[in-house]
């Protein structure tokens, strides 16, 4: 640290950063440790009995299943809108451009209970599928949907600088070399989106893994069924069992993780191809 | 993946394509943001203006948003000068473990609010760290408003810092070492070089964290214990209405809250369109 000084003729290293590591010290690290402590008190055994219970298993399958399956429909759907965003030019498009985030702004609670107005069966678009007998609002379906709606914004903003700064030299290349335009897309347009789309689909996935607010309304919360992880803490932590959840709370965060790191390895990776093309 | 709207594109007319695409992206927003969006306010105004009026003005909403605004009053002020400090340690200096920290700024978007909750349950609950001692004290952190305070404050940690480090470290430091070289003092440099350059990205890290801090709803409630009139924020107000069936009373104060998003979308475009190179990259992806 006293080397980085000598080398700078810029002030307030050691304020600057006193003030982050005691900040981020008492704000994340301190909790954290508070956390990882208390879930050690269940040991492995308890952890392994924790694991071992269907109610457990049945909502980390729900949170992770449903939030992979949302990131893939946000995916999908984030890549088209990001496309039709940055590639043509259309009355509203700033609007549509500005609603993007949406999710990002609009408080989860708030989202929660809107979407499941309007996906229960008496709700603008649960009466339509109601008449084809399928069940939107407390069912898995209903999860996912919310789950998708939390995650859409990640993908098209993280796929929307990168087509932006994309070369389009290539694609005319190809084109004048007689490709189809769906070939141009999948032979030259998406190899070269897959590192942010990838990334964005990873954001999407994190925050609908440990979605709350938008998601237990809609899902009415039927243990075994419609029960996500993140409630099943609430419940343990209403039932004063700490231990327990404390020790939902670090198999969630080890996920986190894991997210994180594959992450930072993706960017690295994504980064390094943007460094190698021309 | 587009394979669905691009099977024989060639066969066909580019305005075509291009127009399908079009109404795809634009049905799909439409039916999976706007509609939400829609119903807050129809549900809001549902049972007729003076229900609104009514549900809005009662006591225990009056409450709410005192204390969502004492919250916010709160969170976004520390989080800011945070954010400009770790900004600066993070953009103008080389660091061994730079790396980590920068994870560690970054890991409250990565974890559950509930678990943001649920640490501080850890530390100051009843069977915490720091409950006993503080217990014996008299001092209440859970289920009070310090608690809504450290919650909001973990989840809304990154928003200004991830706005400014990217953009300090494409800016360069060029313009404050002139600065320090021509004699300015330290905090000089601060306010007349540093803060002018990166103000509109300030700017939109303040708003999104404002925005954030008000509208939290998954660790607040953890730590909140639903007091209603002390430790009910607005979504949490949001909640407890609609979990008594008081739906019209419940979608009246979502659509304060749904306003507020509104607005802040409405500042954050604009600052997108007229100061757009000087955010540099805003995209919460991009890190």
């Amino acid at each position: 640290m006293a080397l980085a000084k000598q080398h700078r003729v810029l002030p307030g290293f050691g304020l600057s950063m006193g003030c982050t590591l005691v900040y981020v010290g008492l704000i994340v690290l301190l909790p954290l440790a508070a956390l990882a402590w208390k879930a050690s008190g269940i040991g492995v055994a308890g952890l392994l009995h924790l694991l071992a219970t269907p109610r457990t298993q049945a909502a980390l399958k729900l949170s992770f299943g449903g939030a992979l399956a949302a990131a893939l429909i946000d995916a999908s759907f984030g890549l088209l809108v990001a496309w039709v965003l940055v590639r043509y030019r259309f009355p509203g498009r700033r609007l549509l451009d500005a609603l993007v985030d949406l999710p990002f702004a609009l408080p989860t609670a708030v989202a929660g209970i809107a979407l499941t107005a309007l996906y229960a069966p008496n709700g603008w678009l649960g009466q339509a599928f109601d008449a084809f007998g399928v069940r939107i609002a407390y069912t898995q379906l209903g999860v996912g949907i919310a789950m998708v709606f939390v995650g859409f914004p990640f993908v098209v903003r993280t796929l929307q600088p990168v087509l932006q700064s994309l070369d389009r030299d290539m694609e005319e290349a190809a084109e004048s070399l007689g490709a189809r335009s769906s070939q141009i897309f999948t032979r030259v347009v998406l190899p070269m989106l897959v590192p942010a789309l990838l990334t964005g689909f990873a954001l999407a996935l994190a925050r609908a893994v440990g979605e709350y607010g938008s998601v237990i309304f809609i899902a009415g919360n039927m243990p075994m069924r419609t029960e996500i992880a993140p409630l099943l803490i609430v419940q343990k932590l209403e039932q004063f069992d700490y231990a327990g959840a404390a020790a939902l709370g670090v198999v969630m965060l080890g996920f986190s993780f894991a997210m994180l790191v594959a992450l930072s390895l993706l960017q690295r990776w994504s980064r390094r191809w943007a460094e190698v093309s021309p | 993946m587009n394979a669905i709207v691009l099977p024989r594109t060639s066969m066909w007319p580019r305005q075509l394509q291009r127009a399908l695409l079009i109404l795809v992206a634009v049905a799909f927003m439409l039916v999976f943001l706007l509609l939400p969006l829609a119903v807050v306010f129809t549900e809001a105004l549902a049972k007729g203006a003076q229900t609104f009026v009514a549900a809005i003005t009662q006591s225990e909403a009056w409450s709410s948003i005192r204390l969502t605004l004492l919250v916010a009053a709160l969170v976004v002020p520390l989080n800011t000068v945070f954010g400009i400090a770790a900004s600066w340690a993070m953009a103008r200096f080389a660091f061994r473990g730079k790396a980590l920290l920068g994870a560690l700024i970054d890991l409250p978007f990565a974890v559950s609010p509930v678990i943001a909750g649920l640490i501080y349950v850890l530390l100051f609950g009843a069977q915490g760290w720091f409950g006993p001692w503080l217990d014996a004290h008299g001092v209440r952190i859970i289920f009070a408003v310090p608690g809504l305070v450290l919650a909001s404050i973990f989840v809304t940690l990154p928003f200004v810092a991830r706005e400014l480090i990217p953009l300090m470290q494409a800016q360069g430091s060029e313009d404050e070492e002139a600065a320090r070289v021509l004699g300015a003092s330290g905090w000089q440099m601060f306010f007349r070089v540093t803060l002018p350059n990166i103000r509109w990205a300030l700017l939109y890290g303040v708003l999104l964290c404002n925005a954030r801090a008000m509208g939290e709803f998954g660790a607040v409630s953890v730590v909140s214990g639903h007091i209603r009139g002390l430790t009910t924020t607005m979504p949490l107000e949001v909640e407890m209405r609609y979990n008594e069936y008081d739906y019209a009373g419940a979608f009246a104060v979502a659509s304060l809250l749904a306003l507020l998003a509104l607005l802040t979308l409405a500042i954050k475009s604009l600052l997108e369109w007229r100061y757009g190179d000087e955010l540099a990259a805003h995209a919460p992806g991009s890190r």
